[in-house]
């Protein structure tokens, strides 16, 4: 195994995952932790554009473990979730093995016994991502927005989470040697059951405060200058006080500081941020508001 | 590896973490068992010395929602920090208010002394108590018209799904058809095929609380009752006065008359003023936009009485028809001969509004019940 060792404590992996370019707080480093050594799912709830994903991402290359991704939406099945069976290969074994019975001789019992067990082979299964981090013991699992999935999913998922073991009836038992750091991430667009969140460590994430989030602009983005950093992340601070129908994430903030930096732009200044502001409010009331106010109160200076 | 091997008392630890969870719990935190269990697992792992970790340690395993987090924050530091413990969040809850909630509030010029002669025959009585005006009813005809509303089951609207379901019509459904072919041999013998499955739309109820709407709320939130009850998965209830409280979760309870006083109890502002524009925004800003009221069937209730500026009103009802499959707005003085919709409110309302309609009688909320089926 060419995994690093799993950090000592909180604070070992919030200086990991410092190294990777991903910023955590302090509460976000122990929830982190915990679900690593406690083997718990970890929910994350928060405002779009927090960083719910970028967190398993930096986790997997921190533990150096795989990354499997389910996006949920309504509808999801087992068979996209899980596994499914290549029907067509299947049947395509089926003829073959038929053609090849043609021209040979007639067929033995056992013959067709070990047919049927080889249609049922592990190479026509096709593993999804739950099975495929199962299989791919140790590794990450990020079940993305399962706020979008339906209730009928939210109940199956339980069923895995809960010992992440999935029986496939014609093949058996597929364990996890070491159950996937799992990360389940929400917008909260409708209310999780309770059953699924108390297996899991919740965490709700916020909006980082001004330093964290110029030192997150300045870690990502190295071509920004510092000053223009201090000052996105200034008037993006300003943006989310304004009680704007969707308030600007960590994402947005650097989706307009990497527009600025390709405008050149070395300071924010009201005319720049003007033509900019499209990256950062993706609401038409949300745009006119902001256009309304006076341009030097939300852009004048950091 | 049992915790002793970190811990330095263990059986203190146990004792400070299960008080604490008592103090949550009466901070209205549900800090259930297995919660609790996961927090001395998550303390285990941490320094039990310091304040900080066993506060992420709690946080992240006895929280399940934003709503928790301000009363754990404040049952934390009144456990730990020796405060006095605060009053929940929402000040005045106390103990369920029952008698504000449960009967249905007579209205002006009560006839309390003519006893309910007119009920001669039963099932023309009836008749006569579905059309007759709630605001206007003698107690003993509340108390039978709160029979009659427990029969009030509103069909959800339905909405075509992802899922499909097996049916003999329809696209070819190709695994399913390989499955059985494979299972004859490798012939395919018959086309399986699938179609969309259905399912219930959500149906959200805003019901106005505040003081003009106080001899209709009851009859209304026996509405929503009758509701959730039919289909609690997918319909969802928010109270509306100078703020906004949701009493899905208070109104599932079985017993009508004890869902109603749950859900009065946990209502701050019954019959106070009336701010609709601003907890209209709060419903769409914390619900509604995420997912709430997308694609749903929005029903509010008011008389459109707005103290809070009509301006907001109108803005807040094109972002909620904007987001909503239909929307239905209920006045229960629309069944007054003669009324027009002429309060400013109503007026900032109506261009956003696709069902107007009444919700004065029995009669009326079974026209409200089929114009939800329908929209």
């Amino acid at each position: 195994m060419s995994q690093p060792p799993l950090p000592a404590d909180p604070a070992a992996l919030a200086d990991a995952l410092e190294s990777t370019g991903y910023l955590p707080d302090e509460g976000l480093a122990t929830a982190a932790y915990l679900a690593l050594v406690m083997h718990r799912p970890l929910f994350l709830e928060g405002e779009a554009g927090v960083g719910k994903t970028a967190l398993a991402r930096a986790l997997a290359e921190v533990t150096g473990r795989p990354l499997y991704r389910l996006q949920c939406y309504e509808g999801l099945e087992a068979s996209h979730a899980l596994y499914d069976w290549d029907f067509g290969r299947q049947l395509l074994h089926l003829r073959a093995a038929e053609a090849a019975h043609a021209t040979g001789d007639a067929q033995s019992p056992d013959d067709v016994a070990a047919l049927e067990a080889g249609l049922y082979d592990r190479r026509f299964l096709l593993a999804r991502p739950l099975l495929q981090a199962l299989e791919d013991s140790p590794s990450v699992l990020l079940v993305d927005e399962v706020d979008r999935a339906d209730d009928e999913f939210e109940a199956f998922l339980l069923e895995v989470l809960s010992d992440f073991t999935i029986s496939i009836p014609e093949l058996g038992t597929i364990r996890a040697e070491t159950p996937p750091l799992v990360v389940l991430t929400s917008n909260r667009t409708r209310e999780v059951h309770d059953a699924l969140k108390r297996r899991c460590l919740y965490h709700w994430l916020e909006h980082p405060d001004f330093e964290r989030e110029v030192a997150i602009l300045r870690r990502r983005l190295p071509e920004v200058t510092e000053s223009l950093a201090r000052q996105v992340a200034g008037a993006t601070a300003r943006l989310r006080g304004l009680d704007l129908l969707k308030p600007p994430g960590v994402a947005e903030a650097m989706d307009w500081a990497t527009a600025l930096h390709a405008l050149g732009a070395r300071e924010l200044d009201p005319d720049t941020a003007a033509r900019t502001l499209g990256t950062v409010l993706k609401y038409r009331e949300d745009g006119e508001r902001v256009k309304a106010l006076t341009a030097g109160a939300l852009f004048g200076g950091a | 590896m049992g915790p002793d091997h970190v811990l330095p008392r263990t059986r203190d630890v146990v004792g400070t973490v299960l008080g604490f969870a008592r103090t949550l719990r009466a901070a209205g935190v549900t800090a259930s068992p297995d919660r609790v269990e996961a927090m001395l697992g998550a303390v285990a792992h941490l320094d039990v010395l310091d304040p900080t970790a066993v506060y992420w340690a709690g946080r992240l395993t006895l929280c399940g929602g934003p709503d928790d987090l301000d009363r754990y924050d404040a049952a934390f530091a009144a456990y730990f920090g020796g405060e006095a413990p605060r009053p929940r969040r929402g000040g005045a809850t106390g103990p369920p208010r029952l008698a504000q909630v449960a009967p249905l509030r007579t209205g002006e010029g009560s006839r309390d002394g003519d006893e309910p002669a007119d009920l001669a025959t039963r099932a023309s009585g009836e008749e006569v108590l579905r059309h007759r005006d709630v605001a206007d009813l003698t107690p003993a005809e509340r108390e039978h018209l709160r029979r009659l509303f427990a029969l009030l089951a509103p069909a959800a609207p339905m909405r075509t799904s992802r899922r499909r379901t097996p049916s003999p019509a329809g696209p070819v459904h190709q695994a399913r058809t390989v499955r059985r072919a494979l299972r004859d041999g490798g012939e395919v013998t018959r086309l399986l095929h699938h179609r969309a499955r259905p399912r219930p739309r959500r149906v959200v109820l805003l019901i106005d609380v505040s003081g003009s709407m106080s001899p209709y709320a009851d009859a209304l939130l026996r509405f929503a009752h009758a509701a959730v009850r039919a289909r609690p998965a997918s319909t969802e209830v928010f109270t509306l006065g100078t703020r906004l409280t949701r009493v899905t979760r208070e109104l599932r309870l079985r017993d009508p008359d004890r869902a109603l006083a749950a859900s009065g109890s946990a209502i701050p502002d019954w019959s106070g003023g009336t701010r609709i524009g601003e907890a209209l925004k709060a419903f769409l800003d914390r619900w509604g936009q995420r997912g709430t009221a997308r694609g749903a069937v929005v029903v509010l209730c008011s008389d459109g009485w707005e103290r809070g500026g009509a301006e907001l009103l109108g803005e807040q009802m094109t972002r909620l028809h904007r987001l909503a499959h239909a929307v239905v707005w209920v006045n229960p003085h629309k069944g007054r001969v003669g009324y027009e919709p002429l309060t400013a409110g109503m007026v900032a309302a109506l261009p956003s509004v696709d069902h107007f309609v009444a919700g004065h009688s029995l009669a009326a909320f079974e026209e409200l019940a089929g114009v939800i089926t329908r929209a």
